[in-house]
């Protein structure tokens, strides 16, 4: 199970790329652990300064912006 | 050149709705249109314009090269990407982080952060087209100063006392790289064009998305000044006499809150009601960049009293720009 990663500090763009991964998640049926960190502190530790950022197993795979629905199907499909 | 929106605007009205024109009503109608049809077609081309060239412009190498420059120029550069560089205001904590944690001095990250919401590229177009070259001139020079000059003075008081403590040690940490250890910068990716197309179209569609709604909201209180509003009343009421009607003005920004781009179409037709200049401006920049509830989100990085000073610095300088420029507008 892949572990994902949502970092923003809550602003609405943070909270729909949350609401969109869970959505692409229940559609393609692959169960994901999904964690949102909202902590500055923290996001700092990951050198993240465009929120929201997200990351797949330690990794960041995209930030500054609401991904879409393709590149969420990338990271979460398994290969 | 922008002779079509007047036309466009003008069959509209007489035309198509029938209203008589010299009336208030026709006159209100008449600059609504003109107004949000000349904004709309300037935002979408020219986001997407600006956005192909600065494609490849991001956060991380303004902190890069801030990192390496020496103070004096850090302010005048940071002041100046913070006009440039796009990034959403839910941004600004992380960046405030990224900063510091590289070391940069808290005077010239808040030149930055100060800027980055009084000017943008859809601010000075939108200023050229409706107020003209020269005011938009001002506009920045403005804009700047008092982000350099509040980053220098946050920088005099030795404002990272009152960081929150964990913000404080990243800066130590940060300063305390030797020059080998500070981040290499990123490679720069070269952008093919179909990429910064992609780029620049999703960023039209996007800042347009955002920022549509206030175009109009901004443009119709804009109309109803201009068809209802009296002409001269403002100029009686709250004209250069009244010393009073700046800080008055900066006040009525606070629990306001709107980007730039809605602010702008309010201050034109502020402007050519009569409202002094340095009033209006002043109205304005508290609108932007003073709210609230930016505020209380920098908590999370700074202690209160931080957070107080810096307000009551802003305030004091949109203030003093009020006053300065009401002073000196006969002279311009």
């Amino acid at each position: 199970m892949k572990n994902i990663k949502v970092l923003g500090t809550g602003c609405s763009k943070c909270k729909n790329t949350i609401v969109l991964i869970t959505q692409v998640a229940e559609q393609l049926e692959v169960a994901i652990n999904l964690e949102k960190v909202e902590d500055p502190n923290q996001i700092m530790m990951y050198g993240v300064m465009s929120t929201p950022a997200v990351m797949v197993d330690e990794v960041i795979v995209h930030k500054g912006g609401i991904p879409t629905k393709e590149e969420i199907t990338s990271w979460i499909s398994d290969t | 050149m922008f002779q079509i929106f007047t036309d466009f605007a003008s069959w509209l009205t007489y035309q198509l709705l029938g209203l008589a024109s010299e009336t208030k009503l026709a006159d209100a109608v008449h600059f609504f249109i003109e107004d949000v049809s000349k904004i709309f077609v300037l935002l979408v081309v020219m986001i997407y314009l600006i956005a192909l060239m600065r494609a490849s412009l991001n956060v991380e190498k303004v902190r890069d090269y801030l990192q390496k420059k020496h103070k004096g120029v850090g302010y005048l550069m940071g002041s100046s990407f913070g006009a440039i560089t796009p990034f959403c205001s839910c941004s600004s904590i992380p960046v405030f982080l990224g900063f510091t944690s590289a070391g940069i001095p808290v005077g010239i990250t808040m030149a930055f952060l100060i800027t980055s919401p009084l000017i943008n590229e859809v601010a000075i177009l939108l200023l050229m087209s409706l107020l003209g070259f020269k005011f938009m001139v001002l506009y920045v020079f403005v804009g700047m100063s008092i982000g350099i000059l509040g980053g220098l003075f946050l920088d005099a008081i030795k404002a990272e006392r009152w960081l929150q403590s964990f913000a404080a040690e990243a800066l130590v940490r940060g300063q305390s790289q030797t020059e080998s250890q500070k981040s290499t910068p990123q490679e720069t990716e070269r952008l093919s064009i179909k990429e910064r197309h992609q780029f620049a179209k999703t960023e039209a569609f996007d800042i347009f998305g955002r920022v549509w709604k206030w175009v109009i909201i901004g443009v119709g209180l804009g109309a109803a000044l201009h068809g209802f509003v009296p002409d001269g009343w403002i100029e009686t009421h709250l004209g250069d006499g009244q010393w009073w009607s700046v800080p008055a003005a900066v006040f009525l920004g606070i629990p306001l809150y709107s980007n730039a781009t809605g602010v702008i179409p309010i201050m034109e037709s502020l402007i050519t009601n009569g409202l002094p200049v340095g009033t209006t401006l002043a109205f304005c920049m508290s609108t932007v960049a003073a709210s609230l509830p930016e505020f209380i989100l920098l908590k999370q990085v700074m202690q209160w009293r931080l957070l107080a000073i810096l307000f009551a610095t802003l305030l004091f300088a949109f203030t003093c720009v009020g006053w300065i420029f009401n002073a000196f507008t006969p002279f311009l």
